[in-house]
Formats: structure tokens, C-alpha cells, sequence
């Protein structure tokens, strides 16, 4: 069973249960939206002080936290007890690409270790991607009101037109970076 | 206590989900906007469309949460430039990170210390956004 558990689950497998689990949500009572714990967080931070935006009831998203915390302990779980022992199979033209751009071993880990770590951190181009990035994702997401989980899904489950507009921001932005800003980025 | 119970444990669920459909990681991302591999289409696609056909459901047959009140949805305010331009600058982040909010909480679990990094990023732009939203389009 663990065995079987631990290959890579297959798309028509990992994205059923995606919508399963923003069922279960709803089934307690709570939205499926994961970017809606970065704003209880800056106003549990004391942010109210800053802008009226972080000025709310934030013990009502304490649910969310919880539920992110389950994400951590799922990825914590999922590493420790049923890690897969192969590369990821990435497509041959993404794999030649990366190479090209010069990142060594795509694939055998989840992120290219040599920008996403500690010492990476410490070069541009690491530094960019992870503080450029996060901030990018951060504000991006409160402005569009919603990331992935909110808009992506949610949202688009409940047929919005402000979410498919969001998706199609997600795919603009997504779009640009991976094709003109990324390989200038690698290249630093 | 046993309400937080379940979202810590649907929350395990979806990080689970999300590791072991690779989700998390940025390889994937980057291919997926290449259109190098169906594999996010297929994940996202997919949830997409059992999700539709979930709410629908729930609508029809007027689905209680485990309390007895009704599952609500709330409709979003229509704008174009909010959600555009939001969204455009989300996508700049998720293409370079890699992760979105949920696979940056999933990541962390998964020993990558240095997401923290992005998280604490992420934080801040959610409060820069918070002090400059009243001038920005919306």
C-alpha cells in the first residue's frame, strides 16, 4: 500500500481529490483559499496598524491557519513516509531547455536546489526568485483577490467571470516570466 | 477542538495531494508554461471540472454543512483591471518561484527551510499591497 502510494500520483488521480478537498471545506463551513492566510497573518502581525485592510476579526481565519498547517504536516508526511525514489519525469523539451539555461539535474529534486537554498539565496539570481517571487505572489494575489486555490478552483468551480480574468492574469504573468524575464534571470 | 481537527487533517490531505501529484514543485510550473506536458492541465483541468460539476451539486440539492446551515457561495464583484492585473502579477511570481501559497506551506513540510524566504516575501507583499491598495485601479 505504501508502496503504491508512494509513486507520482498520476493527474486524473491528484485532480479529483483537489476538488474533493474544497468540498470537504465547504462541507465545514470554510472556503477553499490559501492566499487568505497571508493577510490573517499580517494582521495577527499587528498590520491593522498600517492600512484598515488588516484592521478585521481575524480570529474567524484561524481555521485557515489550521488548515495550512495541515499542508505543512502533509508535505512533511508526504516526504517522509512516502517519498518516491525516481526523478520527476519532466517533459524532454523542458528538461533541454533548463539544461541549455544551465540548470544541472532537472528533475531529481523538486526545485533546482542550486537557487532554491540557502547558499542560493546568497546569489542574484536565487535572491530574485525568492524575494522578487514571494513578494510578486504575495501582492499579486491580494490585489487579484485570490491565488490559485481561490480563483483556479473556487472560483472558476462557481463559474466567476472575475476568476476566469484572474486565471487568464495568472497565465499573462506566468507567460511573460517563463519565456522573457526567467532566462535573463538564470543567466545572472 | 474536533472542528480544528478536521481542517488540520483536510489540510494534510491536500498537502499530501499536493507532493504527490508534484504540484509543488517549480519543474512542473516552469513546464506547464512551456506547454511541454499535459500533467498541470490534466491536474487542473480536471479538478476544474469536478469542481463545477461539485457546486453545481451542492446548489441542486441544497447540500448543510455538518453544522445544518447552507453551504453558501459568495459571487465576486465584476472589474477588469483588478483581477487582470492582479492576477498578471501573481502569475510573474508563481512562473519564478514556482509555487503558489498553498505549495509554498506544502514545500516548507517538505524540508525546503529556504521557502521560508518566499513565505516571509509573500507576507510582505500581501501588507505592501494592503497600505497602497486605495491607489491602486480596481
Amino acid at each position: 500500500m505504501i508502496e503504491y502510494l508512494s509513486q507520482p500520483w498520476p493527474w486524473y488521480v491528484a485532480g479529483p481529490l483537489i476538488p474533493l478537498v474544497m468540498a470537504l471545506l465547504l462541507f465545514v463551513g470554510k472556503s477553499f483559499g490559501v492566499s487568505d492566510t497571508l493577510r490573517t497573518t499580517c494582521s495577527i502581525g499587528g498590520a491593522g496598524a498600517f492600512s484598515d485592510f488588516f484592521d478585521f476579526d481575524w480570529k474567524k481565519q484561524i481555521w485557515n491557519l489550521v488548515f495550512v498547517a495541515g499542508a505543512i504536516i502533509g508535505g512533511f508526511i508526504a516526504s517522509t513516509w512516502l517519498q518516491q525514489p525516481d526523478p520527476i519525469p519532466l517533459a524532454q523539451d523542458t528538461v533541454a531547455k533548463l539544461q541549455e539555461l544551465g540548470i544541472q539535474n532537472p528533475g531529481d529534486n523538486y526545485l533546482p536546489e542550486e537557487i532554491f537554498s540557502w547558499e542560493g539565496l546568497f546569489t542574484l539570481r536565487g535572491f530574485i526568485m525568492m524575494v522578487i517571487g514571494g513578494f510578486l505572489i504575495g501582492f499579486g494575489a491580494r490585489y487579484a483577490g485570490g491565488c490559485t486555490s481561490g480563483h483556479a478552483i473556487s472560483g472558476l468551480s462557481n463559474l466567476q467571470l472575475p476568476s476566469l480574468i484572474a486565471v487568464i492574469g495568472f497565465f499573462i504573468g506566468g507567460l511573460i516570466m517563463t519565456y522573457f524575464l526567467l532566462p535573463v534571470i538564470l543567466s545572472l | 477542538m474536533m472542528k480544528y481537527i478536521s481542517y488540520l487533517s483536510i489540510g494534510t490531505f491536500f498537502g499530501i495531494i499536493m507532493t504527490k501529484s508534484q504540484a509543488i514543485s517549480w519543474y512542473r510550473i516552469y513546464e506547464m508554461f512551456r506547454f511541454d506536458s499535459f500533467h498541470m492541465y490534466g491536474i487542473i483541468g480536471s479538478a476544474v471540472i469536478l469542481g463545477i460539476i461539485s457546486v453545481a451539486l451542492i446548489k441542486i440539492y441544497k447540500v448543510k454543512t455538518t453544522e445544518g446551515t447552507p453551504i453558501t457561495f459568495s459571487p465576486k464583484n465584476l472589474s477588469i483591471p483588478r483581477y487582470l492585473i492582479g492576477g498578471t502579477i501573481f502569475g510573474l511570481g508563481w512562473a519564478m518561484a514556482g509555487a503558489c501559497p498553498g505549495p509554498i506551506y506544502t514545500l516548507i513540510g517538505n524540508g525546503y527551510g529556504v521557502i521560508l524566504v518566499v513565505l516571509a516575501s509573500a507576507l510582505l507583499g500581501t501588507l505592501t499591497y494592503g497600505i497602497l491598495r486605495n491607489r491602486l485601479p480596481h
